[in-house]
C-alpha cells in the first residue's frame, strides 16, 4: 500500500509552479492504479493510457498559456461509475448497464473538466448506489485500503478506497443515504454530503431523486473544499438546483471554530453504537472544546423514524426510476423469448441484482393502489417531522455532532445475509439525506482493530462554510491520520 | 399489525414491477417485505394528521426552461446504445394492439 | 319491447400544444423529421437526464383553462404515472393527477334545445408518447421518440353528453377555441387533437351511472359519431341479453366500424402515480393569471356579433369569416385598408374558401397580405380591372401574394375603357359577325351577348363589359360608313 501521492492542492501548485508535468501526474496515477488495485479493486474502468496522457497534454498547454489557472488544474480524479461520462463507460455496477457508454457528461464531471482536472476513471460501487459495503457490485469487490479483508463502506466504495489507497488524490461519490459518509468513514478519508440541490443531479443516474447528491471525496478538507466548489453551482439543466452565491467552500479552510455551539444528538451515542467509536466521538467533542467550542448533547427527537422513512421514500422513487432500464433503448436485453413483456421481465430479472430487485419491489408495492396513503405518504409526512426537527435544533447549535455509521468496516462477506439489519445501520446518516442537509465525514480515531472512525457534522441547510470550518479546524488541530495505527504502512 | 403480504401479492408486485421471480424468489421477496413491513410499521406510532406530506425539499420558485430550440440532431449517438435497432428506429418485440 | 336507454357521455381529449420545443426538453416539436432526428438524452430517457419544464406549456394550459372558465390551482404539480410500454421511454409519464393546473370549468354548446354547459372536470399538462410502428419482415415493432415529450393539454370533462351531436359540437367549441388562443392546430386526422370517448348507458329515468367503456383512435369527427352509436347499440344489446356491461378499454377500428377491447394481463391498471421529484411545483401567481386574461382573444361568437353589428354582415358570413382565425384576422385588417367590409367580405367567403378547398389547404395557412386584397378591391371598384381579370389577379394573390397594381400593370390586363381603341376592336367583331349584328338589327337583341363576348375575346378580356356592349350597340345602329 506504499504510495507517495500527495494531497491535490499541494499536488497542483507543484504542477502550476512546473515542479512536475501532469503527463507525469497522469503517469503516476496510472501506475499507482495498476500496483494497487489489484488488491483494492476501487476501479471498473480507467482510461486507457493514450487517451489519457492526450488530456493531460492538452491540460498541460491550457496551464502553460495561462488558462487554467485553479486548485484542480492537472489533478487525477476519479469519478463513481453512477456518474455519466461521454464516451466512458458508465455501469452503475449492474449488469443491466454492462455496455453503456453515455453520450453526454454529468454537469458535475462537465466543470471538472472545466476545472482542469484529468479524470482518470470509474470507480466500484454497491450496485445503483443500493448497499452499504460495494458487494452489491455484479463486476468486482472493493476491499478496504486499511483492511483488506473487509469492506470499504458503500455504496461509494470505490471512490473513497481510490482515495484512501491513494491511488487518486481525489474522487466524487453519491451520497442518498449516506453513501459518501460511511465509507469515507470506513475508509478513513474525507467526504462532503453537500445541501440538496447544491450540485446539480444531471447526468446522476438516480437512484432516489430527492435525496441524491454527488459531492466530494479527498484525503483532506481543503483538498474536499476545493472540489466541491469545483462542482457546486446553478445548473439550468436540473430543475431542483438552487441559485446559490456563496460556494467559495476553499475560503472557508479557516482555523477557528470559537464560540460555536456544537450539539451531540444523545440518540446517536445510545445502544447499538460501537464503544470505540462513542469514545472517539467523545473524544473529538473534548477537542472543540478545547479549540474554543461549546459541545454538549442533547435530545433530537424522531431519529428511530427516519430509517423506515428513508426506505419507503427510496425505494418508491427507485422503481420508478429503475424501470427505464428495460433493454429497449441500451444496457441489457435479454435473448428474446414471447413478446414484449417476457423480454422486460427476462432482462430486468437477468440484468439487476438482488438488493435492487428488492427495494424495486417494495418500491412498487408501497406505491400501488390501497398502499399510497399509508405507506408513501406517512413517510413523506414523516420527512417534513423530521426536517422540523433538524430545523429546531439548528436554531441553538451552529452544528452537530455525531458517528458517521455505528461500527467500524465490517468483515466482507457478512453484510447481505440480513437486509434489515444492514439498513438499520444507516442510522446517522439517512436523516441528513430526507432533510436535505450538509454533513461532512472526517477521520477522527482508529478501533483497537486498528480501522479507521469517522465522526460526521451536520449542518443546516447552506451551511457547508460552517462544516468546512469545523472540520479543518479539528482536522489540524487533531491530526488524526499521524497517529494511524502501525500496520497501515504510509 | 402489517399488511399481510402473499405471495399473490408478490406476483402481483412482480408484474407491476416487471420483474419474473423463481418460485424460490417469490417466497424469499414475500418474506423480505413483510419484514420490511413489519418494520416501517413502526411509522404508525407517529402521529402525523395535519402535515403536509414533503415533496419537495425547497420553495425554488418556478424553474423554466424557455420555448427555444436547443438541442442539434444527434440520432446516432442516441441510438448507439440500443441492443437492436432498424432503420434508425428502436427494434422491439412486436406490440400487440 | 326494448327498454329506453339514455347515453352518458364524458370526453377526455388531449391536444398537442403549439410550442416550439419539447414539453421538458430544448427538442423540437416540428413534424416530418425522419424517426428520431428530434430526440435528446431527456426525451430518450437516458439514465441520469432530467426534466425542465417549458414555461410556453404553462402559458397555454392557463390561456385554455381560462377560456374554459376553469379555476386554477396556484400551486400545481407533476406526477408520474408509472407503466410499462416502449413509446414511453421512461417507462412513466410526466403528467399531473393530483394537482392538475385547472379544474372546474365549463364551455357552452349550442343544441336543438338551446344552449348547454358542458362541465370540464379538470385540464393537465403531460407529455406524449413517442410513436411505434409494426414492421411485417421482422415481425416486431420499431420505435420513433420524436413525438416523445411533446407537450399534451388533456381536457377531461364530466359526464355531460347525452349524444354524438353534442360531443361533436362540444369538441369543434373546443378546437375553435384552442385555435384562437394559438395553444394548438387540434388536427383530429394529424392526432394534434385526440378524443377518448367513455360512454355509459342506463335506462330513461335512472340516476344511477351505468358502468362506462373508454374507447380510442377515434380520428375524425366521423369515426367519433359511428363509435358513439355502435357503442350505445353494443351496450343495449348486453343489457337487453341480461349481461353485464365490462369496464375495459376499446378501440376503434374505422375501416370495420367496430371496436375490440384492449385487454392485456400485463396491463394491471395500477398506475402508482406520486409526485415527481425531478420537478418543482409550479406557482401561478395572480399577476400571472391577470396577464393571460388580458391577452385572451376576442372568440368566435364575439367576432361574429361585432361583424354583423359594426360591419352589417349576415350572420351567415360573420360565422364563415370567423370560422377561422387567421380569416377573420385578415378579414378585418382589409375592412379596415379598403374601407369596403362587404367587398373584402365578399372575397374572402366566396374565391378564398373555393381556392382553399380546390387546393385542400388549411386557413391558418393564408399568408398573402390584407393590403394586396385591398388594394384589388380598389382596382375592381374603379373599374381598373373588371371581374373576371380581378378573380385571376386574385388567385395570383392567394397564391403568391403579388401586389396586384404591379400585377395588372406588367400583364396588361387593365380594362379597355379607351373608347377608341374599343370601337376600332368592335368595328373589327362586327365585320367578321356581320349576320350576327344583321340579327340584332331585326330585333334578336339576345344575339348582343354572342358580339359582346366576341369584343371580348378580341380585347383577351380587358374590356369592360358593360361598356363593350354600348359601343357595339351604337356601331350596329349606325348607318353603313361611307
Amino acid at each position: 500500500m506504499t504510495q507517495k501521492t500527495i494531497a491535490a492542492t499541494a499536488l497542483s501548485r507543484e504542477i502550476r509552479e512546473h515542479k512536475r508535468s501532469v503527463r507525469e501526474t497522469a503517469l503516476e496515477t496510472l501506475k499507482n492504479i495498476q500496483t494497487l488495485d489489484v488488491s483494492v479493486g476501487a476501479f471498473l474502468t480507467v482510461l486507457p493510457e493514450e487517451e489519457l496522457l492526450a488530456k493531460a497534454d492538452a491540460i498541460q498547454k491550457k496551464i502553460d498559456d495561462g488558462t487554467l489557472t485553479g486548485p484542480l488544474a492537472g489533478v487525477p480524479v476519479a469519478v463513481k461509475d453512477n456518474i455519466c461520462t461521454k464516451n466512458l463507460r458508465t455501469t452503475c455496477a449492474s449488469k443491466i448497464l454492462e455496455t453503456f457508454v453515455p453520450p453526454y457528461s454529468a454537469t458535475a464531471v462537465e466543470q471538472l473538466e472545466a476545472a482542469g482536472a484529468l479524470i482518470v476513471g470509474k470507480t466500484n460501487m454497491d450496485e445503483f448506489a443500493m448497499g452499504s459495503t460495494t458487494e452489491t457490485s455484479a463486476f468486482l469487490q472493493t476491499r478496504n485500503p486499511w483492511n483488506l479483508e473487509h469492506v470499504p463502506g458503500g455504496s461509494s466504495g470505490g471512490s473513497c478506497a481510490a482515495v484512501a489507497a491513494k491511488e487518486v488524490p481525489l474522487a466524487l461519490g453519491s451520497d442518498t443515504g449516506g453513501s459518501i459518509r460511511q465509507p469515507s468513514a470506513f475508509c478513513g478519508v474525507t467526504g462532503i454530503k453537500p445541501t440538496y440541490g447544491t450540485v446539480s443531479r444531471y447526468g446522476l443516474i438516480a437512484y432516489a431523486s430527492s435525496l441524491d447528491q454527488i459531492g466530494p471525496v479527498a484525503q483532506n478538507v481543503s483538498d474536499c473544499a476545493a472540489l466541491l466548489e469545483a462542482i457546486a453551482g446553478h445548473d439550468p439543466k436540473d430543475a431542483t438546483s438552487l441559485q446559490r452565491q456563496d460556494c467559495q467552500f476553499s475560503a472557508a479552510c479557516v482555523q477557528d471554530v470559537k464560540g460555536m455551539k456544537i450539539g451531540i444528538p444523545e440518540a446517536y451515542l445510545q445502544e447499538g453504537l460501537d464503544e470505540d467509536i462513542r469514545e472517539a466521538i467523545l473524544k473529538a467533542a473534548d477537542t472543540f472544546r478545547a479549540l474554543g467550542a461549546q459541545v454538549e448533547t442533547f435530545p433530537l427527537p424522531l431519529t428511530e423514524y427516519a430509517i423506515p422513512a428513508y426506505y419507503l421514500i427510496a425505494s418508491a422513487e427507485a422503481s420508478s426510476n429503475l424501470a427505464r432500464f428495460d433493454g429497449v433503448k441500451y444496457g441489457y436485453r435479454a435473448p428474446e423469448g414471447e413478446g414484449l413483456h417476457e423480454m422486460y421481465k427476462r432482462s430486468r430479472s437477468q440484468g439487476f441484482g438482488p438488493e435492487v430487485k428488492r427495494r424495486i419491489m417494495l418500491g412498487s408495492f408501497v406505491l400501488s393502489a390501497g398502499y399510497y396513503d399509508a405507506y408513501y405518504l406517512k413517510a413523506l409526512r414523516t420527512r417534513a417531522l423530521i426536517r422540523e426537527s433538524y430545523t429546531k435544533a439548528f436554531r441553538t447549535y451552529d452544528l452537530l455532532l455525531a458517528p458517521a455509521y455505528p461500527t467500524t468496516a465490517p468483515k466482507l462477506g457478512v453484510s447481505l445475509e440480513d437486509p434489515l439489519k444492514m439498513y438499520l445501520g444507516d442510522i446517522h446518516t439517512v436523516s441528513v439525506n430526507l432533510a436535505g442537509l450538509p454533513a461532512i465525514s472526517v477521520p477522527c480515531g482508529f478501533d483497537r482493530q486498528g480501522l479507521p472512525i469517522g465522526m460526521q457534522l451536520i449542518g443546516d441547510a447552506f451551511a457547508e462554510k460552517t462544516l468546512i470550518r469545523a472540520a479543518y479546524t479539528f482536522e489540524q488541530a487533531a491530526d488524526v491520520l499521524a497517529a494511524a495505527p502501525a500496520g497501515k504502512e504510509d | 399489525m402489517a399488511e399481510t403480504i402473499t405471495l399473490e401479492t408478490i406476483d402481483y408486485v412482480s408484474i407491476l414491477a416487471k420483474l419474473k421471480l423463481t418460485p424460490e424468489e417469490t417466497e424469499q421477496a414475500r418474506g423480505d417485505m413483510q419484514k420490511l413491513l413489519d418494520y416501517v410499521e413502526k411509522l404508525n406510532e407517529l402521529d402525523t394528521d395535519g402535515v403536509e406530506p414533503m415533496t419537495h425539499l425547497f420553495p425554488y420558485g418556478n424553474v423554466f426552461r424557455e420555448d427555444t430550440v436547443t438541442n442539434q440532431e444527434a440520432r446516432t449517438e442516441m441510438l448507439a446504445n440500443a441492443p437492436k435497432t432498424k432503420d434508425g428506429q428502436y427494434l422491439v418485440p412486436k406490440t400487440i394492439e | 319491447m326494448r327498454k329506453q336507454y339514455e347515453t352518458i357521455i364524458g370526453l377526455e381529449v388531449h391536444v398537442e400544444l403549439a410550442t416550439k420545443t419539447k414539453i421538458f426538453c430544448g427538442c423540437p416539436t416540428a413534424f416530418g423529421g425522419a424517426p428520431n432526428t428530434h430526440t435528446c438524452p431527456v426525451c430518450t430517457g437516458m439514465p441520469g437526464a432530467l426534466p425542465v419544464l417549458n414555461r410556453q406549456v404553462v402559458e397555454f394550459a392557463l390561456a385554455v383553462g381560462l377560456a374554459a372558465h376553469c379555476g386554477i390551482h396556484q400551486y400545481c404539480r407533476f406526477d408520474r404515472k408509472n407503466y410499462f410500454y416502449p413509446d414511453n421511454p421512461q417507462n412513466y409519464q410526466i403528467s399531473q393527477l393530483y394537482l392538475p393546473i385547472c379544474h372546474d370549468g365549463y364551455v357552452e354548446i349550442d343544441t336543438g334545445s338551446g344552449p348547454k354547459k358542458i362541465r370540464i372536470h379538470e385540464i393537465h399538462m403531460e407529455e406524449d408518447a413517442g410513436k411505434l410502428i409494426h414492421d411485417e419482415w421482422e415481425d416486431s415493432s420499431l420505435v420513433d421518440y420524436n413525438r416523445s415529450g411533446v407537450p399534451l393539454l388533456e381536457i377531461v370533462s364530466e359526464p355531460d353528453m347525452r349524444s354524438a351531436d353534442e360531443v361533436v359540437a362540444y369538441l369543434e367549441k373546443l378546437r375553435k377555441m384552442i385555435q384562437y388562443l394559438g395553444a394548438s392546430d387540434c388536427k383530429l386526422q394529424e392526432g394534434s387533437m385526440r378524443a377518448d370517448v367513455n360512454l355509459s348507458i342506463r335506462e330513461a329515468g335512472q340516476t344511477e351511472f351505468g358502468t362506462r367503456t373508454e374507447m380510442k383512435n377515434l380520428n375524425s369527427f366521423k369515426a367519433i359519431r359511428r363509435a358513439i352509436e355502435n357503442e350505445q347499440e353494443r351496450q343495449a344489446e348486453l343489457l337487453e341479453a341480461g349481461k353485464p356491461v365490462i369496464q375495459e378499454t376499446r378501440r376503434w377500428d374505422d375501416n370495420k366500424e367496430a371496436s375490440r377491447a384492449m385487454r392485456s394481463k400485463e396491463d394491471a391498471k395500477d398506475y402508482r402515480y406520486f409526485p415527481d421529484p425531478d420537478l418543482p411545483p409550479v406557482l401561478i401567481a395572480d399577476e400571472w393569471i391577470q396577464k393571460v386574461k388580458d391577452r385572451m382573444p376576442e372568440f368566435q361568437e364575439e367576432k361574429a356579433a361585432r361583424y354583423v353589428r359594426d360591419y352589417q354582415l349576415s350572420p351567415y358570413d360573420a360565422g364563415l369569416l370567423t370560422e377561422s382565425r387567421t380569416i377573420a384576422r385578415i378579414f378585418e385588417e382589409t375592412a379596415a385598408l379598403s374601407g369596403k367590409p362587404k367587398k373584402a367580405a365578399n372575397w374572402l367567403t366566396g374565391e378564398t374558401l373555393r381556392l382553399l378547398r380546390e387546393k385542400n389547404m388549411e386557413p391558418e395557412a393564408l399568408d398573402f397580405s390584407p393590403a394586396h386584397l385591398a388594394a384589388l378591391i380598389d382596382l375592381a371598384d374603379s373599374g381598373t380591372v373588371n371581374n373576371q381579370v380581378a378573380k385571376k389577379v386574385f388567385e395570383k394573390i392567394f397564391e403568391d401574394d403579388v401586389e396586384p397594381e404591379a400585377y395588372v400593370e406588367a400583364h396588361g390586363l387593365k380594362s379597355v375603357s379607351d373608347t377608341g381603341a374599343l370601337e376600332d376592336a368592335a368595328r373589327k367583331v362586327l365585320e367578321a359577325n356581320a349576320d350576327a349584328a344583321e340579327q340584332y338589327r331585326q330585333g334578336k337583341e339576345k344575339i348582343l351577348g354572342f358580339l359582346i363576348g366576341q369584343l371580348m375575346r378580341e380585347t383577351k378580356g380587358q374590356a369592360d363589359p358593360a361598356l363593350a356592349g354600348e359601343i357595339l350597340k351604337k356601331l350596329i345602329t349606325l348607318p353603313p360608313a361611307e
